[in-house]
């Protein structure tokens, strides 16, 4: 498979990227690890006139994860994410999130702001990024940047906050506090794409009351989505099982049209998702697999 | 467009089009055709090269991004008529049935061994699922994985890497 005629042009900094996808418009595709892109280009499913690869500015694949928040350029591989004894350390979600992705090979190309900018409703990132209540930092032709709530990032299906001529550029992330985190999903056996899979984060004490709880759901609606009702059915409360296991109940609440394809019914998408949520819950508060 | 690019040690210098993608730049530019093309849709693994290091699916890489860096090849192995461990360890386990598949899993293989040295059969056939067999011959490519692993050991080999070696899933953190 041969993708259509396009040109490339590579940039060596933000500014210059910014300037040619001002310059470009809308025929001007920015090129991050081409992991989606490169196969829509060669099915022809779209195409590009332009595109602009972000794989040679330094500044982007940068992880800083040293201080609070963790601050990772959107260009930084989900190898990169998987290998970094710091991140582990300082948010072990993120490395758990990005050692699941397709296989070794992709993580070696894509990249944490591909995959959010793509914003594939079967994609990882989504789910974790929206259980960390992250900010994505966009840059537009101007010189400021703008932050985006991960909360508000996720528009519809692979449709997302970023503006024409934004660039996705960082993404930070706050340390969690004391507690616990997981990160489980049903794989699609070829892709790896999530089938269904729920990222939880439960802050608690040794009091074991859940001081705060986010949760992030990908591969089950048109797009990923914070399951507000299990954070808000665990704050403030123990994390016994009863407990978790009533929340784990609402992981779907809410979703009318669930993804339905060849590899999983709507319904059957529904199901997992409730099952692997109570597990990513159970997994998060330290209590042993069911 | 200008590409320079190192294959095998060996520079080359070729007027490509941006389209072009590095498997086929690899077969039919350089004739390099033992790196092969499978399902073209980054899922099979059989175009598996390095690239600066590090397996990809040469399938899902614009030659062009390759520019200025370097890349071995499943030819770029053997040295001065001697096999790399891991093709010796393939040859010696018959770790292959077709052959098809064989390239692209010899260079992941290597891989998974250079970031964790002494892997168990789990974290072997975790570290491969990026390669597909059709034969579905993987028992004997998974002993010829840890053949070539206990090789490796019995020579030098590097500390592992806490990364490469951690147990997933252990998500709690202080």
């Amino acid at each position: 498979m041969i993708p259509a005629p396009f040109d490339y042009a590579a940039p060596r900094t933000i500014d210059q990227a910014l300037a040619a996808l001002a310059e470009g418009g809308e025929g001007t595709k920015p090129l991050a690890g081409g992991q989606s892109l490169i196969p829509v280009l060669k099915l022809r499913l779209g195409s590009a006139e332009r595109l602009l690869d972000l794989g040679r500015i330094p500044e982007l694949r940068a992880i800083r994860a040293d201080g609070d928040p963790l601050v990772f350029g959107a260009a930084a591989t989900h190898a990169a994410i998987e290998d970094s004894a710091a991140v582990r350390a300082a948010c072990p979600l993120f490395s758990e999130v990005a050692g699941r992705i397709g296989d070794r090979q992709i993580r070696n190309r894509g990249t944490l702001g591909g995959s959010l900018a793509h914003a594939d409703p079967a994609a990882d990132w989504p789910a974790a990024v929206l259980a960390l209540e992250a900010v994505l930092v966009a840059r537009g032709p101007g010189k400021v940047a703008r932050s985006i709530a991960a909360r508000e990032f996720f528009r519809g299906l692979m449709s997302t906050a970023l503006a024409p001529g934004e660039l996705l550029v960082e993404v930070r992330v706050r340390r969690p506090g004391a507690g616990g985190t997981a990160y489980q999903k049903v794989r699609q056996s070829a892709s790896g794409f999530a089938i269904a899979g729920v990222a939880v984060v439960l802050e608690y004490g040794a009091d074991r009351v859940c001081k705060r709880a986010g949760v992030g759901v990908t591969g089950v609606a048109d797009r990923p989505y914070a399951a507000l009702a299990v954070e808000k059915a665990l704050t403030g409360r123990r994390l016994d099982e009863a407990t978790l296991a009533a929340a784990a109940a609402l992981v779907v609440e809410g979703v009318k049209d669930p993804l339905s394809d060849l590899h999983a019914s709507g319904e059957y998408r529904l199901h997992l998702a409730r099952v692997h949520g109570e597990r990513a819950l159970r997994r998060a508060a330290g209590l042993a697999p069911a | 467009m200008k590409l320079a690019v190192t294959v095998n040690e060996k520079a080359h210098e070729h007027e490509v089009e941006p389209r072009l993608l590095l498997v086929h730049y690899l077969r039919e530019v350089l004739g390099l055709t033992g790196t092969h093309v499978g399902c073209e849709t980054t899922l099979c693994g059989a175009c598996t090269v390095l690239l600066d290091g590090v397996p990809v699916k040469a399938c899902t890489v614009l030659a062009i991004q390759a520019d200025g860096a370097k890349v071995v090849t499943i030819e770029g192995l053997e040295k001065d008529g001697v096999l790399d461990a891991m093709q010796q360890g393939f040859w010696e386990c018959h770790g292959l049935q077709c052959g098809f598949c064989t390239p692209g899993m010899i260079l992941a293989a290597r891989d998974l061994l250079d970031r964790n040295p002494h892997p168990t059969e789990d974290q072997v056939r975790g570290g491969l699922d990026g390669n597909l067999c059709r034969c579905t011959g993987y028992q004997h490519i998974v002993d010829a994985v840890l053949h070539a692993a206990k090789k490796r050991g019995a020579s030098a080999a590097p500390a592992p890497s806490p990364a490469a070696t951690a147990a997933p899933g252990a998500g709690r953190h202080a």
